[in-house]
């Protein structure tokens, strides 16, 4: 590799700043007592302690995962603090109420909260730290009877919604981390949509990490009621600790017949030093339950923060005639890790499913798509098509592919193709003939390669997307 | 007609150069002036792809004494993008594929930075299309191959049009081409010669890297330069492409070996 490829990838983090915010945070560490008091402050009804109980009995039996292709040293979770919230945490009635301290963050993040996102047309829940800040227009929503406000409000105003779905898609002992959210998790978004309503605009939430000691656990429950529709968008940043922290996430979806839920995601949680040092660790579990009849759930994520992204957006395709799809583009500089894929469970007739996979790969990092395609003995007719690509920059990083097949019935077709490409300093040389300087050929050749992801995004995600690789991939090329 | 008092504008003195620390070019000397043609011919791995690449600035290869002038200009202090956008162009023996990056895109970017470059006026996309089409013509390029992907899956004549095509969208000063007749059937080879000879002005240059006399048969040459073990070994005329055809170039060696001594 010659300098100018290097000279491309590595510019540093944007989001590394903190935030000089009072906040309210309990002592580090977790024990029963810590899962009471997050549950008393957030004043919940004793069902949901008893939910946060059962888990935390249940995770204290399990353990880490290791089948993952990532390593990292072991999390000691009794030094990390399970529950900051900014401080005063009084309700706030408006935007103009918001510490503007906290405004002044969201601006240099991006997240157009005031009159900028009315124009977008985008509803923006933010969620720092723990807590869910606020959320914009929630009553132009409730106007269509659209319900979207942070998870702690749904379980004080909409409990029966929450009680009737928290946990139905990733059961409380589902997995390691998935146990770990269920017990401590402090805020997150929820939305309801009802019987045939169209969300008239994009719904979003940003995710913040601010405080070094916390963890960030939230959870995001959307429900969408028979032939309903909506797009969902979030994006994720952190500030630059010298320590990982660890964001373990729970996303459930729920599609009745007839509806459709577009999951966006571009997260860029800070991926640690050029030498590998903090960052956050991404362990996330994001599962939807296609649940109706021609009910279907796309995901599209774009992955390009994280020390170690764990993550696999998956869909159980329950209903008949239900399509999963998950397009993803993950990338990896530096000594980042990321084991990211997708499962697809086709239990009903005719249900059909779709995986799309970019992987690029720069620096001294391993990028490695796991990907589950599973299809039950009654899911006549069932289809899935998947194609994962690899794409590497230099040569010592890495890309690896493991998918699993799992085929109980004889009528159904599943097909995968596989293809990786390096960027190399033939291919760089080549556009250098004709002109194109080394950033431009990189961020040229991404998107082609990526070109088929971002196409799902959300026209403005999309823009923020090809951004924000080619920030990322800066210096590794050449 | 060439007159000796038209413009240099390329001016190789003296060039050694190395890759993967072998000498391979062991002193060049080449005088290109506006208007003419030059055809370097001579055996397999004689250095002539090593010396078009050095010209247009690969970086895996390391000149290691003597200078290049462009147009007056040093060039060897020029990275290979600066190099392409003051006017040199090199159509590759072996055109690399870039899957995912479509060959409009690609050549609208290619013209745009150009253009910037020069200060002319850069083209959006619906005024690039109909620039293209006149463009695709001159190596008669179906229009199809615009929305493909660039090179990839290209059988390998396509991918040398494709070339001549770039050469045609950035109008180059200097233009050398590596062995563009190579893997050409008769009729691609009269398309793409007779698309070179459209492009061919009295203010820009060609060098023609060629194994063959027959590409010359189309593109009439006014130097032919044998290059063996890195250097230039015998300049002639258009008859010189001849007597090799027929002679092969063991002759030349030993007349070289006489005329220098060791
Ligand atoms: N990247 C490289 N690494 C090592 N040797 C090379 C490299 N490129 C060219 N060479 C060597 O340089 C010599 C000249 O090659 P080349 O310029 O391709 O010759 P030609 O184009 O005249 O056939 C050959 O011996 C070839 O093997
Ligand atoms: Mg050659």
């Amino acid at each position: 590799m010659s300098t100018t490829l290097e000279a491309l990838i590595n510019r540093p983090y944007e989001y590394g700043f903190v935030t000089d915010i009072e906040s309210d945070a309990i002592p580090k560490g977790l024990s029963e007592d810590v899962v009471r008091l997050i549950s008393k402050k957030k004043n919940e009804p004793d069902w949901l302690l008893e939910f946060r109980l059962s888990a935390y009995r249940h995770w204290l039996t399990m353990t880490e995962p290791v089948w993952a292709n990532v390593s990292h040293a072991k999390i000691d979770y009794q030094n990390i603090i399970y529950y900051s919230a900014p401080k005063p945490k009084k309700k706030l009635a408006s935007m103009d109420e918001v510490d503007p301290e906290l405004l002044r963050t969201f601006e240099k993040l991006g997240v157009p909260m005031h009159e900028r996102k009315m124009l977008a047309n985008v509803a923006v829940d933010v969620i720092f730290d723990s807590v869910s800040v606020t959320t914009t227009y929630k009553e132009k929503l409730a106007e269509v009877g659209i319900i979207f406000c942070s998870f702690s409000e749904a379980v004080q105003h909409h409990p029966d919604l929450v009680k009737q779905y928290l946990g139905s898609v990733v059961p409380s002992a589902d997995n390691f981390f998935a146990a770990l959210n269920s017990a401590v998790f402090t805020d997150g978004s929820f939305c309801y949509i009802p019987k045939n309503t169209k969300c008239p605009m994009d719904l979003s939430t940003y995710f913040r990490i601010n405080n070094a000691e916390s963890g960030q656990f939230e959870r995001t429950l959307i429900i969408a009621e028979e032939g309903s529709h909506v797009s969902y968008l979030e994006g994720c940043t952190a500030p630059r600790f010298d320590t990982n922290q660890l964001h373990a996430a729970v996303v459930e979806l729920v599609v009745l017949d007839n509806a459709e839920i577009k999951y966006s995601t571009v997260q860029n949680w800070y991926a640690g030093d050029e030498n590998g040092v903090g960052g956050i660790y991404n362990f996330v579990t994001k599962r939807g339950l296609c649940k109706g009849v021609n009910s279907k759930i796309s995901w599209t994520q774009v992955e390009t923060g994280s020390a170690i992204t764990w993550k696999y957006p998956s869909c159980v395709l329950l209903g008949d005639n239900s399509i999963g799809e998950f397009y993803s583009v993950a990338l990896t500089n530096h000594h980042q890790q990321a084991d990211t894929g997708t499962k697809m469970i086709h239990i009903g007739k005719n249900t059909r499913s779709r995986i799309v996979s970019k992987g690029i790969s720069a620096g001294q990092s391993n990028n490695s798509y796991r990907g589950l395609v599973k299809v039950g003995a009654k899911a006549d007719g069932a289809r899935n098509y998947s194609q994962c690509d690899s794409m590497l920059i230099g040569s010592v990083c890495g890309a690896h592919t493991f998918p699993y097949i799992e085929v109980m019935n004889s009528t159904a077709k599943v097909e995968h193709e596989a293809s990786t490409s390096r960027i190399g300093e033939d291919q760089m040389f080549y556009f250098a003939s004709r002109g194109i300087g080394g950033e431009e050929a990189v961020s040229m050749i991404i998107n082609g390669f990526c070109k088929e992801v971002f196409n799902h995004l959300p026209m403005e995600f999309a823009v923020e997307a090809t951004k924000l690789l080619g920030l990322k991939l800066e210096g590794s090329v050449g | 007609m060439i007159s000796s008092n038209s413009k240099v504008i390329l001016e190789v003195r003296n060039l050694s150069a190395s890759v993967a620390g072998i000498e391979i070019l062991k002193g060049i000397n080449l005088t290109v002036r506006s208007g003419e043609v030059h055809a370097i011919m001579g055996p397999n791995g004689s250095g002539k792809s090593t010396f078009s690449k050095v010209l247009a600035g690969h970086p895996g290869y390391t000149v290691t004494g003597g200078e290049v002038l462009f147009e007056g200009q040093n060039l060897l202090e020029l990275p290979p993008e600066e190099r392409a956008r003051n006017g040199v162009f090199l159509a590759f023996q072996y055109p690399i594929e870039i899957p995912g990056v479509s060959n409009s895109a690609f050549l609208r970017l290619t013209y745009n930075t150009q253009q910037a470059h020069r200060g002319g006026e850069e083209l959006d996309p619906l005024e690039f299309n109909d620039f293209i089409q006149e463009k695709c013509k001159i190596v008669e390029m179906d229009p199809s191959f615009l929305d493909r992907s660039v090179n990839e899956g290209f059988s390998g004549g396509e991918k040398k049009r494709n070339e001549i095509l770039q050469m045609a969208v950035l109008d180059p000063r200097l233009a050398i081409l590596d062995e563009t007749d190579s893997g050409l059937d008769i009729d691609a080879l009269r398309i793409v010669a007779s698309g070179v000879n459209k492009l061919m002005t009295p203010d820009n240059a060609v060098i023609m890297v060629t194994h063959y006399q027959r590409l010359l048969n189309y593109i009439t040459p006014d130097f032919v330069h044998v290059m063996r073990r890195g250097r230039i070994i015998k300049t002639g005329g258009k008859e010189l492409a001849l007597e090799l055809e027929t002679r092969g170039y063991d002759w030349l060696d030993d007349e070289y070996q006489r005329a220098t001594p060791a």
